[in-house]
């Protein structure tokens, strides 16, 4: 009896002495974390949270980037547009269209994710992905990714099952209800509508890009209700290539560095009239 | 026993037998088939009971316009516009139109919606909002993708504007639930708007609005910061 009790604080001993350990390594891996994201501008955090909006504005001719004083105790003004979010559409579960040779959108997007990368990097760029891997963020998630960026524009690749094959097609939202000024706060529903006008004017700079090397795509952005871009708090934009019909997976992989290149030139080009402030929701 | 005895107890055992070579085939295909209506799903039992409103020849004729995709290649809209019977009553008419719009034009490759979708039911509501529910195959037969998704709302939408005037904004429902999208880009959770001129929805109030009128959130104005959404949706 007795060494059985002997035995059972033993037992105990040990979980107590794991406890410690994991509790230890949970700790070192939270300052991890925190010191790397310190470090990183990859803040990602929970849609449910209040992340802060850029203030954007229309005119590039009002303020110049960067000569504006910040007011005492907040940060240097950066110098505008200096983070693309790229989201590579669907995932996991979600293969999104499908081709008739096994072709998957999910796969497809996340590799041109890849080129898109390095085209806006050689830009200038920092780039964040809303996904690495084969997982499928909420449509949420991937906007709290965005929405958690300071001077950011979110880019999401689509692969359609319908229209011409070899031409590209970018959306904006469309008109979206107007919302008004409360508390200062956005629904998150709406996040996008004041920024429809900027998403307008970077999607027609990016088509316009397109245009130029794939022929029968057209000369603006169009609009449409895309969900993704709804909950989005900056300039945003839908690139759908055309399309998952094709026979040969390689037709579409050829042209990735296009559209890369176009992203990626489009981007800088509206880099310019995208004003960001020195602070979350302080004005430029 | 007698051999009397013998050849009744004889004669009814091969009576039994002849009558349940008969009968037992004709009862397994009934019990077959009592549960092959049994695994009918739900809709297909819905589908059932809403067939199609008819037209109904009694009612005037109209010219109606009804939207299909202008060609196989972009994603345009073109009106077709034919000569058919229909009701006044704007629930019926809508039926009638939305039903003569899945039925899908003459030439199939510019159908807008997929073949087997049908439309359960369509209601009214006192403000201008038609709800419409499809079934299931709306959102799991159509082409995946921006531009398919936003030429088959079109379609519905403009079709309904150009016919039915009194549905200003319409409500797109799948199998009778909300869906976040159509096949995972269309933004299902709003109304669309039918009619241009009537059907803009108010301003959408932010959270816990003050007593006095805020002014327009302008992108030079706004100190903003995101609210929380009420649900994430998954």
């Amino acid at each position: 009896m007795a060494r059985g009790f002997d035995m059972l604080i033993e037992v105990r001993n040990i979980f107590r002495i794991r406890k410690f350990f994991l509790f230890a390594a949970l700790s070192v891996t939270l300052a991890g974390a925190a010191i790397v994201s310190s470090q990183t501008p990859v803040p990602s955090s929970p849609p449910g949270a209040q992340a802060p909006v850029t203030t954007p504005t229309a005119s590039p001719q009002s303020v110049a980037p960067g000569s504006v004083p910040a007011p005492f105790g907040m940060q240097t003004q950066r110098n505008g547009l200096s983070v693309v979010v790229l989201d590579p559409a669907h995932g996991g579960t979600d293969p999104g269209a499908r081709g008739t040779g096994g072709i998957r959108e999910s796969e497809i997007v996340l590799d041109m994710a890849v080129q898109v990368r390095r085209s806006l990097e050689l830009q200038g760029f920092q780039v964040v992905q809303t996904r690495q891997g084969n997982e499928n963020p909420s449509f949420d998630d991937r906007s709290a990714t965005a929405n958690a960026q300071r001077g950011a524009v979110f880019v999401t690749l689509h692969i359609s099952s319908t229209g011409m094959p070899g031409t590209v097609h970018v959306y904006v939202n469309s008109d979206l209800p107007p919302v008004t000024n409360a508390n200062g706060l956005i629904p998150w529903e709406r996040a996008q509508a004041p920024f429809l006008g900027l998403s307008k004017r970077f999607g027609d700079l990016v088509q316009g890009q397109l245009s130029q090397r794939f022929k029968g795509s057209p000369d603006a952005a169009q609009g449409a209700s895309v969900r993704q871009l709804r909950t989005t708090a900056a300039p945003a934009i839908a690139v759908e290539i055309s399309s998952i019909i094709v026979e040969d997976r390689a037709e579409l992989d050829r042209m990735g560095p296009g559209i890369a290149d176009a992203i990626a030139r489009g981007a800088a080009a509206f880099k310019p009239s995208y004003i960001v402030p020195s602070a979350p929701g302080a004005l430029p | 026993m007698s051999s009397r005895w013998k050849f009744w107890v004889i004669g009814g055992l091969v009576f039994v037998l002849v009558a349940a070579a008969i009968f037992l085939p004709i009862l397994r295909r009934r019990v077959k088939r009592a549960a092959r209506l049994q695994q009918q799903s739900e809709e297909q039992a819905r589908r059932e009971l809403t067939q199609p409103i008819a037209i109904n020849p009694g009612d005037p004729r109209v010219k109606t316009k009804l939207f299909w995709a202008a060609d196989a290649e972009t994603s345009t809209l073109a009106p077709v516009v034919v000569e058919l019977p229909l009701s006044n009553d704007p629930v019926l008419r809508s039926k009638q139109v939305l039903n003569v719009l899945l039925a899908g034009p003459v030439d199939a490759e510019l159908r807008t919606l997929p073949p087997d979708a049908v439309l359960l039911a369509f209601y009214l509501l006192p403000d201008g909002t038609g709800i419409a529910d499809f079934s299931e195959a709306l959102a799991t037969s159509i082409p995946s993708g921006v531009a398919s998704e936003q030429l088959a709302v079109d379609s519905i939408t403009r079709t309904l504007e150009a016919n039915v005037p009194k549905v200003q904004r319409l409500k797109i429902l799948i199998h009778g639930q909300e869906v976040e999208t159509l096949a995972g880009h269309l933004d299902l959770t709003d109304a669309f708007v039918v009619n241009t001129k009537l059907g803009q929805p108010p301003a959408t109030p932010a959270v816990n609005p003050p007593s006095t009128a805020p002014a327009a959130l302008t992108p030079d104005k706004a100190p903003s910061k995101l609210a929380q959404p009420e649900q994430k949706p998954k």
